[in-house]
């Protein structure tokens, strides 16, 4: 946050190439790779606390408040605490792989950044296929996670990469159909675009959408309640059991930075972005950003964790068909009703959304699946 | 300048990756080398102004594709030992020293055209008109949709337990 204040302060362009940046491309590239590595650190370290804090609250009990005032210095002292520590490789891994599959989940997430419009003009690049990017770029994450899993020899490791191919290649259908519903509604694949068409935020037009891209958003990034690729009691500490100090440092990040780039997508697409009155952009960006992060905690500390056979059943049973009705529903109505008025719109849309849901949940079954393989 | 270096950069790490797709005998490792094969050919993309087929290579083939690929290695049982050869190394060979002089011979041999018209800005909606609208390819686009549903249900039939 600091830095983005110093750039508003000293009136840097923030726009896609100024004409008049000193230096050309180069210079604005490298300039803004750093800023935003910045901003995700900052970010993460913001979050982390919003988490601890937050989540104390909602258990009845104190969370972190000892290291600095209101104990807003424990993400500090905690990254110093890991990466002081004893960097353990186990004897049969894989070492290459083992090495780096940190970097592999880490550089996706920082990509995805590049796209993110703070202000009218993204930081790095507006691409004309922004979300589509985003979509691409995240799924290689992916890849990172399971040389974590595979290269540490370890079945605890290997069972939680796994399960985590199982959410992944299952949520991102719900995902993407949920994102084609905004597309059509804006009418561009690029960030920029989509938030300047939103007068009104979409998750009042989309509102089924939303759900659905919040929902499949957590359990692609294996958030509470979808967290089962690291579910404690079952498989200790999932994919990244064998790290530790500075490599399992670099996991914790991916986390909290996935979680940031989630919340910075909703914010783009369902809820306008950095349109705000009053208070600069940026600002309303990040306030926004925090608050669809503090649903999730929200989230995490309300539901119990949920089986694999759940987690299943609500992605193929539940939220595909229902992101599939969606997606048609918005269709005709950007086909046949491409003027109506915008209130008429979102009552039938949120009525579509509560009879849904009422109806698909009433038939939610779970499949009686045979257990022995 | 910037764009030759990067296409020989590049080109290098593909042919790299893709020779050590075939010639590394730890399975996984091979698959990985996959990924960066498909991860440069999208950047190749690029550098042509593909950016709308980049993402989608990207999202294709290393998010679904290579994801089923390592979800099939990590059900493989002894994959450190490599895979073992059998009695099929000299036909496998055979054939595909044929293919490959084949592809050399239709590469060399074809007078490659290069456009005179500078390459479309948003390639995104071009694209779609050319493939779903009335004089577009509609009807090879469904019949290879029918063609993908239909060996998918094959799979599901051949694999499921009696």
């Amino acid at each position: 946050m600091a830095i983005v204040d110093f750039i508003v302060q000293n009136q840097l362009p923030m726009q896609v190439v100024p004409p008049d940046w000193p230096g050309g491309y180069w210079w604005h590239w490298l300039f803004f790779t750093v800023v935003l590595i910045g901003f995700v650190l900052i970010m993460v370290m913001g979050v982390i606390y919003v988490e601890r804090r937050g989540l104390g609250r909602m258990q009845s009990r104190l969370g972190p408040n000892r290291t600095g005032p209101f104990g807003l210095l424990q993400a500090v002292a905690d990254a110093v605490k890991v990466l002081l520590k004893e960097n353990i490789v186990p004897d049969k891994a894989d070492k290459l792989v083992h090495w780096l599959a940190p970097v592999v989940a880490f550089v996706p997430v920082l990509m995805i950044f590049a796209v993110v419009p703070f202000q009218n003009g993204a930081l790095l690049a507006d691409l004309n296929i922004g979300i589509l990017y985003v979509v691409a770029i995240s799924s290689v994450a992916t890849v990172g996670v399971f040389m974590a899993g595979w290269g540490s020899s370890n079945k605890y490791s290997l069972l939680g990469a796994m399960r985590n191919v199982a959410a992944v290649v299952s949520y991102e259908m719900p995902l993407v159909l949920a994102v084609l519903g905004v597309v059509l509604v804006a009418g561009s694949l690029s960030m920029n675009q989509i938030v300047l068409a939103q007068d009104i935020p979409y998750i009042l037009f989309q509102p089924l959408g939303f759900l659905i891209f919040f929902a499949a958003g957590c359990a692609e990034i294996n958030r509470s309640p979808f967290d089962l690729m690291e579910a404690d009691q079952e498989l200790v500490a999932g994919f990244h059991i064998e790290y530790s100090g500075m490599k399992f440092a670099m996991f914790y990040l991916v986390e909290y930075a996935e979680a940031i780039a989630i919340a910075a997508i909703i914010t783009t697409l369902f809820l306008g972005g950095w349109r705000g009155p009053i208070l600069p952009p940026w600002l309303w960006f990040i306030v926004k950003v925090i608050i669809v992060f503090f649903v999730m905690v929200w989230t995490r500390a309300t539901f119990p964790r949920v089986r694999i056979d759940q987690l299943m059943a609500l992605a193929w049973k539940f939220l595909f068909p229902l992101a599939l009705i969606n997606l048609f529903v918005t269709a005709i109505q950007v086909l046949v009703w491409p003027d109506a008025l915008p209130w008429i719109v979102i009552i039938i849309n949120f009525a579509i959304m509560g009879i849904l849901i009422l109806l698909w949940s009433k038939f939610f079954k779970l499949g009686w699946g045979r257990l022995e393989v | 300048m910037g764009l030759a270096a990067a296409f020989w950069i590049m080109a290098v790490v593909v042919v790299v990756a893709a020779l050590g797709v075939v010639f590394l005998r730890n399975v996984f490792r091979a698959a990985l080398a996959l990924i960066l094969c498909f991860i440069t050919v999208a950047g190749l993309y690029i550098t042509l102004s593909a950016d709308f087929l980049a993402a989608v290579q990207i999202l294709v083939y290393v998010g679904a594709i290579s994801v089923l690929i390592i979800l099939a290695i990590m059900m493989t049982r002894e994959v450190q030992q490599g895979s073992p050869s059998n009695r099929m190394k000299l036909p496998a060979f055979i054939v595909a020293a044929v293919l490959l002089g084949i592809m050399i011979y239709t590469v060399t041999k074809t007078s490659w055209q290069i456009a005179a018209e500078s390459p479309l800005s948003p390639t995104t909606a071009p694209l779609a008109t050319k493939l779903f609208s009335e004089s577009g390819f509609i009807l090879p686009v469904e019949i290879a949709a029918m063609l993908i549903l239909a060996a998918i249900l094959g799979a599901i039939v051949i694999a499921r337990e009696k």
